[in-house]
């Protein structure tokens, strides 16, 4: 237990030391005030501005323009031959969480991703560094009805609560194909959950709707009858069922995972029979083969650029299916579904281009204002605008070049990424990493054993879980 | 002359019919289009001139306006002042750059087409020691990912087996041809062996599938102690083998040994031959490797290599190259720079480690080796070295630097033409040569995204 001992204090006295250091980095950087200074601006809605200036006051971008000036005491960032990008926004992705599926049941609309929510994930603050501000956290695909999602700003190290984006409107993860199959997670010996083909997928849909419409009657019934100052005991709360009646109001986001063609007609069909609309098809690698009803239903369209192969019905991927669908009139964002791709979705975007010849603006909207407005929080984010939230991030170079780099990311006006206070305190870590792996107390033991190695994250899940819970998408 | 092919002759470009050039496909002169449709790489040697276009040559120094001459299967004429031989196809190289074919030093590429799909995946033998397994014959010349690779400009790869101990024998290939041997430019370019390491678990894609990390440190330190003297074992043996060989081919007398072909699989790496590509990560393992591989007396080169940079020195004492494959994967410790693979390349560039940049994947994504050079010249190496990682360094590591991976006189004409800068995103390669035949530049994705942009 000693050797336990000892990890545990090196554990803690690292993580202490690098929350002191950051802490004390962030005291000096976040006034209130900041003026970035003779930048390219990429407003994405407003066009591209050169040697312009933008004022951060409060949290919000306060001005965009020429030879403004900042009150004293305020940062001033000269970026003279750099560019400003709105922070990105990754429309998909399970970063921080500490469980992905609920994959027990294939509906499980009652289960809450802000529930799982770990503020320092150190993929978080990889993904600043990469210029992502804001994350869409979507629950695993393994169910055709999967739990809520939460939207977040990407305010690393800040108890939760900082994070949930104020006023984005809640949604839920749907998925279809090979994933709530569970065609590619089978375990010998286990025995195979319903559903187990595409049939299936849409009428265990078709079920939790028809259920959705009979519990959402009791409630109207219940409300006309309290209305008419009737004295009846209110229906039972179904927590499954809630969520999905707020689809049927309109009032829950629909963000399906969907890989082919026909799924994708199927989910679309389901709803308008239902009465409700898909806000974005997830992943939609197939989205370019029925692009007009895609944009006829008015479901956005969230893509991977080019990913493709790696299961059959990622086969008939194509990187034009972004551009295709842009074409046809659909609102496309691209998403990271993971988080390294998450540290790059400039280069997404950028491949988006080449194959869909895209103008620079189109694929600068893929990771921006698309997404934000796919979310419901184009209001405050996705764009350089005077007043909406200062999210954004400076590059050396035009972020659609591969030679760019993030040399400072803003959420609210605050910095949660800066690459030269990055470098600065490396040296500082390096020397107590290598201070406490020194320590008499983290040695090894006088067996000769060495002490334990610690598992290296938090362990959300294991091998042999119930359902294999890694089916991220 | 096969008129299956885009490159039109020097009269028509001196009558000035214009080629209509569209993200790889091209309408003939005639005016028949030959959009979507793929056609087998039957195409013969052409003679071809692209000129006063931008040679960027690798080896030499960049040619704002030059002349290079394919011919034969071979680069003859690179400058300025290059004659363009009679009947040579000329390509107007105006705004366009030409650069030799980039090559991946570590994928699967061939061998596997779907992971999720175990009937097309033929990447890994049964068993620990298949030293005798050869990547070359199970290469799919008609997969879908070797279309989609060169679509960006990349002409050559190593293909690798993985799984067990000693995975097989890895080949170079180049992408073009209807055999694998058609494709073949080195059929057995070495053995392939995963260097056994301690389990420790950790994060990244799918990490619960893996085994979990072992409950006793100890004893897995002992267990993977153990496979590495089995594998000192096998080519000790494997040696003892060599030498009675010997000894019966000097003395008639000594009895020959009967003929072991997993032994006879490892004497090229016994003679110094051939490589042996040792896939290791952590420092801890490289350097393992190093010893081991001195020990035995087989000539190492390091695939993977993501904690390279702390082993500068020894890699560069004992000229040990390196090829990195983790370029854009996420850090594995979790304090590690956010930064510390994108700058790996860069420290061992300043270090004078031989290195070459890969993406180590097993095909589909082949494709965005220009990006993984591309973000380590964004992380400090300088841009020239990072086009050199995947061209002529790559080359160099592979053995056949004297034959691949830079625009000079005698190489094999594996040439890219592009409307940009390589390791862009953006950029566009217009035209392929590999093997001094011209590449079409469709593919399973051309050709779908022809048949549905009709569908509005």
């Amino acid at each position: 237990m000693r050797s336990c001992f000892s990890l545990w204090c090196f554990v803690f006295a690292s993580l202490f030391g690098a929350l002191l250091s950051t802490t004390e980095l962030q005291a000096q950087q976040n006034t209130k005030v900041t003026l970035i200074k003779h930048a390219t601006l990429l407003t994405v809605t407003q066009g591209d501005l050169e040697n312009t200036d933008l004022l951060i006051e409060n949290g919000k971008i306060a001005k965009i323009g020429r030879g403004l000036s900042a009150p004293s005491g305020a940062r001033i960032i000269d970026a003279t031959g750099k560019y400003v990008l709105p922070g990105i926004i990754d429309c998909h992705s399970h970063s921080m969480l500490d469980a992905v599926n609920e994959g027990s049941l294939s509906v499980t609309s009652m289960c809450r991703i802000r529930d799982v929510l770990n503020p320092n994930d150190v993929d978080l603050y990889r993904a600043l560094a990469g210029g992502v501000t804001t994350l869409n956290l979507l629950h695993g695909s393994a169910n055709a009805i999967g739990g809520q999602n939460q939207v977040v700003k990407i305010k690393y190290g800040r108890p939760i609560e900082e994070f949930l984006f104020p006023d984005a409107p809640p949604g839920i993860k749907f998925a279809l194909g090979e994933n709530p199959k569970r065609s590619n997670f089978r375990v010998p010996g286990q025995t195979q959950r319903y559903p187990n083909s595409r049939m299936g997928v849409e009428e265990i849909i078709r079920d939790a709707f028809v259920r959705a419409q009979d519990y959402k009657r009791q409630w109207d019934d219940y409300r006309a009858a309290r209305a008419r100052n009737e004295n009846v005991p209110p229906p039972r709360r179904d927590l499954q069922l809630e969520p999905l009646v707020e689809v049927l109001e309109g009032k829950r986001y629909v963000h399906a995972h969907c890989y082919r063609a026909e799924e994708i007609l199927m989910l679309m069909n389901l709803a308008e029979e239902f009465g409700f609309r898909v806000r974005t098809l997830q992943h939609v690698l197939e989205g370019y083969k029925i692009a007009r009803e895609i944009a006829r239903h008015r479901a956005g369209a969230s893509a991977f650029a080019d990913f493709w192969s790696y299961k059959v019905e990622a086969y008939d991927a194509i990187p034009h299916d972004a551009a295709l669908m842009m074409r046809a009139g659909v609102l496309v964002s691209l998403n990271s579904d993971d988080d390294g791709r998450a540290r790059r979705l400039n280069m997404e975007a950028a491949r988006v281009m080449k194959y869909g010849d895209l103008t620079e603006n189109e694929a600068l909207r893929l990771i921006t204002i698309n997404p934000a407005i796919q979310l419901g929080i184009d209001r405050r984010v996705g764009s350089l605008e005077v007043g909406k939230d200062a999210d954004l991030a400076i590059w050396t170079a035009h972020p659609l070049s591969v030679y760019a780099r993030v040399e400072t990311t803003f959420v609210d006006g605050e910095i949660f990424f800066d690459r030269q206070a990055d470098l600065a305190q490396r040296e500082a870590l390096a020397k107590e990493r290598a201070e406490l792996e020194a320590a008499e107390v983290n040695r090894p033991q006088g067996s000769g054993a060495p002490p334990p190695v610690p598992a290296g994250r938090r362990p959300a899940y294991r091998l042999g879980d119930s359902c294999m819970q890694t089916t991220k998408e | 002359m096969r008129k299956n092919w885009f490159v039109h002759r020097q009269q028509a470009t001196l009558c000035g019919l214009a080629i209509l050039v569209c993200g790889g496909w091209v309408s003939t002169p005639g005016g028949s289009s030959l959009v979507a449709q793929q056609k087998l790489d039957l195409s013969p040697r052409v003679t071809v001139a692209i000129r006063d276009a931008r040679l960027v040559t690798v080896g030499g120094d960049v040619i704002e306006r030059g002349t290079l001459v394919i011919r034969d299967g071979k680069i003859t004429a690179v400058g300025t002042t290059a004659t363009i031989p009679a009947g040579a196809q000329v390509i107007d190289g105006r705004g366009l750059t030409v650069y030799p074919g980039m090559i991946d030093a570590a994928t699967s590429l061939g061998l596997v087409e779907i992971p999720a799909v175990a009937a097309t995946v033929d990447q890994g033998e049964v068993g620990d020691y298949n030293p005798n397994a050869r990547a070359l014959v199970a290469v799919n010349p008609h997969s879908a990912h070797v279309r989609v690779t060169r679509y960006n400009g990349i002409t050559t790869v190593a293909t690798m087996p993985d799984g067990g101990v000693i995975c097989g024998q890895a080949t170079l290939i180049n992408l073009y041809g209807t055999s694998p041997q058609e494709m073949a430019v080195v059929p057995s370019l070495g053995l392939v062996v995963n260097f056994p390491r301690l389990n420790l678990g950790g994060g990244g894609p799918f990490a619960a599938f893996r085994q979990p990390p072992p409950a006793n440190i100890a004893e897995a330190i002992a267990a993977r102690d153990r496979r590495v003297e089995e594998l000192r074992q096998v080519w000790r043996e494997a040696a003892d083998y060599l030498r009675a060989k010997e000894a019966a081919a000097a003395d008639p007398k000594v009895p020959r040994p009967a003929t072991n072909v997993v032994y006879e699989s490892l004497i090229p790496t016994l003679r110094r031959e051939t490589p042996v590509f040792f896939r290791a990560d952590r420092a801890q393992d490289i350097r393992a490797v190093l010893a081991f591989a001195e020990d035995i007396g087989v000539r190492p080169i390091i695939v993977g290599g993501n904690d390279a940079w702390m082993c500068t020195a020894e890699l560069k004492a004992k000229q040990v190259p390196v090829i990195l494959t983790g370029v854009l994967d996420l850090p594995a410790r979790e304090d590690d720079p956010y930064d510390i693979l994108y700058e790996n390349a860069a420290k061992l560039h300043r270090a004078g480690v031989k290195f070459c940049i890969s993406t180590g994947d097993n095909g589909a994504h082949v494709r965005d080796l220009p990006y993984h050079a591309g973000m380590a010249a964004a992380f400090g190496l300088d841009p020239k070295a990072a086009l050199r990682a995947v061209t002529l360094s790559a080359a160099e590591i592979l053995g056949v630097g004297d034959r691949l991976g830079s625009l000079e006189v005698g190489k094999i004409a594996n040439v890219v033409v592009a409307d940009g800068d390589l390791l862009e995103p953006r950029t566009r390669v217009k035209y392929a040569f590999i093997d001094g035949r011209p590449a079409q530049l469709t593919s399973r994705h051309t050709e779908l995204y022809e048949q549905f942009k009709e569908r509005r």
